[in-house]
């Protein structure tokens, strides 16, 4: 099904979101695949246990073998079985820049990934479509590093001191007043992780007697934040608006649970792309609502910033929204500026008083000058400040490549979620047999996927996630494309029932793309 | 069949109680006067909510930041004015090394800055299996592991193995990057005095005859102690010969935190296990943060394999983040080379700290705490003027005369509401390689002239 517009005046261009559900057989095949998968698991464990297995796994020392467990043997049931038989599908280390190709180290395992050993050679040139490099901004080209380079000499790599203390650097003012204007609000603060981001400023907005109505699908860094702080977590179901207005209608009229007081405030926990199933929060009648009920609204851009929007300014931008509509603007540098760190946006009081109450401004170390310096020149380039337009050649790029890569998806026939102008792809691969298969044969045709299954993801909804990326070239997304074909026919991946025409030479493209 | 009359008739009475009860209305436990939607728009309507953030005087103590142009070396240029510094954790003088800045340098032209993922998806780079090696080889562990912020390592780590139900022994001393850690583990925290080990102790009996009486709960509840090697907020080291007796004597896990120890305590700057001469198994887990003596960002825990593993699954610091700039963990792999090779530094730092420790003693008005051996030190006030406010402003006119005359020092900060035990407001003097004994004699001479002239 396509989600269509449901309150069409509020939404200035088409809204498309596709949640596809497979069809049934597809879902009790997953729940057998993972039943086999556990009862094999039983069998190893008790052949471990009676010596009939060797045991791979490191154990406890001889002189602490009294003490309480560490592990519960069930905790890591999961681990030990089923995610050890395809475990040589994550972390694999690369030696080269993540733009869009890259190296591998070649990593074989002669004992079923219980642990891994390195050959020595590199696969080299393997297409790289699981990085988060959304414009580009990941290069190693000597004239668009060069002040990164004179930067990091002048500076050096630490900080040695906490932003309150000695760690304020003349770096840091300059990239906040950028960041400010970039974004069009009155003052920003950024910071030296982009989880940290979350996890440190949540806890200084909100406290006991505030309620947080947080999205089902939010990031671990929100979620964390939001337990640090002590307030009240209702959670609404993901991007869905009535949800959220039927919280909010309750909590201002029943008040705090047992006692009716008024809530003190009530803080609305949202993102603008979800990493997951790439889709867009509908902002509009987000505002609309929170405008309606009083309520503030957090919005935490890590995947947006840079990667939608005209140009470039995020999901603000994108649904032709003013800046002043969001109360907490956050976001990260690590996707879309190929650098590290987040920061948080909005008025001068907000900004003023995370200065002063923010844990991270009082404990931890601040941003270093090279990476500060790196985010700076990606964000001059995007805004056109160095004397190009490459900025939104990037953006207007990347989109480009968003549409034909999800609209040859659709056509061959994989079920995608997402919204269409999301530069992540979640392809839906169900079975947990298939998510092994999957990674290993892109990898021997030279392309480098992330595939994500149970806990991240629903039980029965493993996929891989493709990341599309402003450098990518069109010889390189059909190279991936055509692969991705053949290897959905070999593994009967296709599962849609909506696939338009298998041709897709067929028809022109110039019909097809609306310039905007 | 015969069935007796009363047995009929009880049956029908049932049958025709069962038959109402299905058709009657439903009705909700609580019954609750159902508001009127007229009622419930009015509530809407009246419902106002606090604003997002209180505003912030103009003149509160931490609005105004001190702005450093350049690199806060060992001469910094704090506010326009050049300095000396003895405000930064820059212990080992790396900061500012011409070798750690040329690895730094081949690492960006190789790599770019960012990873653009975390460890799990492609941002796992050849430089951090190095790092990771080096620092468990250095170290003499079996494995580490490295996060991308000094503040999430302990922060994730202690969440990782510590759960709801557990029971955790921790200092009241301990930083904020433990609080937050523990917080976030929802175990039951247990706070013991200061480097008392006669009250952990205590606390630990106390615990046992707990157990005693239901040791099936016993057996499953882990129990840890967090301590700190050198401390933050006090400069003292902890006690660790006596807290490894109790550890084996009350079967207690060891978590060290050892940000402030790496690189200064020990004669290699292995710590304060090296500083204590104790078998680096003994302990649990050691946590550090790189941005202290190895003068780069991040940190890092390492000791067994056993351990050190279980968080590259469930540390959400290291799963959901982005991985360390490879230039960054570059710069640490050429931090560690020069500390192996120059292991007189260690014992350089000792003889300058040892020397100004000495040198602030009898400054009337102001007193030194912290180990004679501890590069961070703390000068409280003697005595307090009544409030905190008062104590902070008097400290501040004492750092600003410093820093007009050429010193660069700080105030140590703590976000007063949060903190569990909050320390008393202090004055940070923090000693480098790098400082020369004249620097360090001008710093204790002009901190006795500046207390003499603020404090009397």
């Amino acid at each position: 099904q396509k989600n269509g517009v449901s309150n069409g005046t509020l939404y200035k261009k088409t809204f498309i979101e596709h949640f596809e559900q497979a069809p049934m057989y597809v879902a009790v095949l997953t729940f057998l695949g993972f039943g086999v998968g556990t009862i094999f698991g039983y069998l190893r464990d008790f052949m471990r246990a009676w010596g009939l297995e060797k045991r791979n796994i490191a154990t406890e020392r001889e002189e602490q073998k009294d003490f309480v467990p560490l592990y519960q043997d069930f905790e890591n049931f999961y681990t030990r079985n089923l995610y050890m038989r395809i475990r040589d599908n994550w972390n694999r280390p690369i030696c080269s820049v993540p733009g869009p190709q890259f190296d591998l180290m070649e990593r074989v395992t002669d004992d079923y990934n219980w642990t891994f050993r390195f050959t020595g050679r590199t696969i080299k040139n393997v297409i790289n479509m699981g990085s988060y490099n959304y414009l580009g901004f990941a290069e190693t080209d000597v004239n668009a590093l060069k002040t990164v380079t004179i930067e990091l000499q002048k500076y050096g790599t630490g900080i040695c001191s906490t932003r309150q203390e000695m760690g304020t650097l003349d770096k840091h003012v300059e990239l906040e007043k950028l960041v400010a204007k970039f974004l069009g609000v009155e003052d920003a603060m950024v910071f030296g992780m982009g989880f940290a981001t979350n996890s440190m400023n949540i806890p200084a907005l909100v406290g006991k007697g505030c309620l947080i109505l947080s999205d089902e699908l939010n990031h671990t860094s929100l979620v964390l934040g939001a337990r640090l702080s002590g307030a009240t977590i209702r959670i609404f179901k993901h991007n869905n608006m009535q949800s959220l207005e039927t919280l909010l209608r309750d909590a201002i009229i029943y008040g705090q649970p047992r006692s009716r007081r008024a809530w003190r405030k009530i803080i609305i926990l949202v993102e603008g792309i979800y990493s997951m199933e790439g889709s867009i929060v509908r902002l509009p009648e987000l505002v609309s609502l929170k405008k309606k009920y009083k309520a503030y609204l957090y919005l935490d851009e890590a995947h947006s910033i840079g990667a939608v929007g005209a140009t470039g300014r995020g999901v603000v931008e994108y649904f032709g929204m003013s800046p002043d509509d969001v109360d907490v603007l956050m976001g990260t540098f690590t996707k879309s500026f190929g650098a590290a760190g987040g920061y948080i946006a909005g008025k001068k009081d907000l900004v003023d008083f995370l200065r002063t109450h923010s844990h991270s401004a009082v404990y931890a170390t601040s941003m270093c000058p090279p990476v500060a310096e790196q985010i700076i020149r990606a964000m001059k380039c995007l805004m056109g400040l160095d004397g190009t337009t490459q900025g939104l050649q990037r953006v207007r790029q990347l989109g480009k490549n968003t549409r034909y890569f999800r609209r040859r998806l659709h056509e061959m026939g994989f079920i995608i979620y997402g919204n269409d102008d999301s530069p992540v792809v979640p392809l839906l691969l169900y079975m947990p047999g298939k998510i092994g298969a999957f990674a290993r044969r892109m990898l021997e045709k030279n392309i480098g996927v992330v595939v994500v299954g149970f806990p991240a993801t629903p039980i029965t909804e493993s996929r891989a996630r493709f990341c599309v990326s402003a450098a990518h070239t069109r010889e390189m997304l059909d190279t991936v494309l055509n692969a991705l074909d053949e290897l959905g026919d070999f593994l009967h991946l296709k599962y849609s029932r909506y696939s338009k025409s298998s041709h897709p030479e067929l028809y022109e493209e110039t019909r097809l793309e609306f310039e905007d | 069949f015969q069935a007796p009359a009363y047995h009929l008739i009880l049956e029908g009475i049932l049958i025709v109680w069962i038959i109402r009860l299905l058709f009657s209305k439903t009705y909700k436990l609580q019954e609750r006067s159902d508001l009127t939607p007229k009622e419930k728009e009015e509530l809407i309507e009246e419902w106002q909510p606090e604003p997002l953030v209180p505003l912030v005087p103009k003149d509160h103590p931490a609005l105004n930041y001190n702005i450093v142009s350049g690199p806060p070396t060992h001469i910094i240029t704090v506010n326009g004015k050049e300095c000396i510094n003895f405000a930064s954790f820059n212990f080992l003088g790396l900061l500012d090394n011409e070798n750690v800045k040329s690895a730094a340098q081949a690492s960006l032209k190789k790599y770019g800055v960012g990873t653009c993922g975390p460890r799990g998806f492609y941002g796992t780079f050849d430089v951090h299996l190095e790092l990771e090696e080096r620092l468990a080889k250095f170290m003499r562990t079996e494995e580490a592991i490295i996060y991308s912020y000094g503040f999430a390592t302990i922060a994730s780590a202690i969440p990782a193995y510590s759960k709801r139900g557990d029971i955790v022994f921790v200092d009241e001393a301990a930083c904020f990057a433990i609080q937050k850690g523990l917080q976030a583990s929802r175990s039951n925290i247990k706070l013991f005095k200061h480097n008392d080990m006669a009250d952990l102790e205590r606390l630990l009996k106390e615990q046992e005859t707990e157990d005693q009486k239901n040791p099936r709960k016993a057996r499953v509840t882990r129990r840890f102690i967090v301590v700190e090697g050198l401390y933050m907020n006090t400069g003292d080291v902890c006690p660790l010969p006596e807290l490894i007796k109790l550890k084996y004597k009350y079967k207690v896990r060891i978590f060290l935190e050892e940000s402030l120890s790496f690189g200064v305590l020990g004669t290699h700057g292995r710590g304060i296990t090296e500083h204590f001469g104790i078998n680096i198994d003994d302990i649990d887990l050691i946590s550090a943060n790189m941005e202290n003596s190895l003068a780069s960002i991040g940190g890092f825990c390492c000791g067994r394999s056993f351990i050190i593993d279980h968080q590259r699954l469930s540390g959400q610091g290291y799963c959901f983040s982005a991985s360390l700039p490879p230039l960054l963990a570059a710069a640490a792999i050429e931090a560690l080379n020069i500390m192996e090779d120059n292991p007189d530094i260690f014992q350089t730092l000792r003889v300058k700290c040892e020397r100004i420790h000495k040198a602030l003693q009898g400054i009337s008005g102001l007193k030194v705490v912290g180990e004679s051996f501890s590069p961070a030190l703390h000068l409280q006030l003697e005595e307090s003027c009544g409030s905190r406010e008062n104590d902070v402003k008097l400290l501040k006119r004492v750092v600003d005369y410093c820093m007009n005359s050429g010193i660069a020092l700080t105030q140590a900060c703590y976000l007063e509401k949060e903190e569990k035990c909050l320390p008393p407001p202090s004055i940070r003097v923090v000693i480098t390689v790098e400082q020369t004994e004249q620097e360090l004699d001008k710093a204790a001479s002009l901190l006795k002239e500046a207390a003499q002239s603020v404090l009397n």
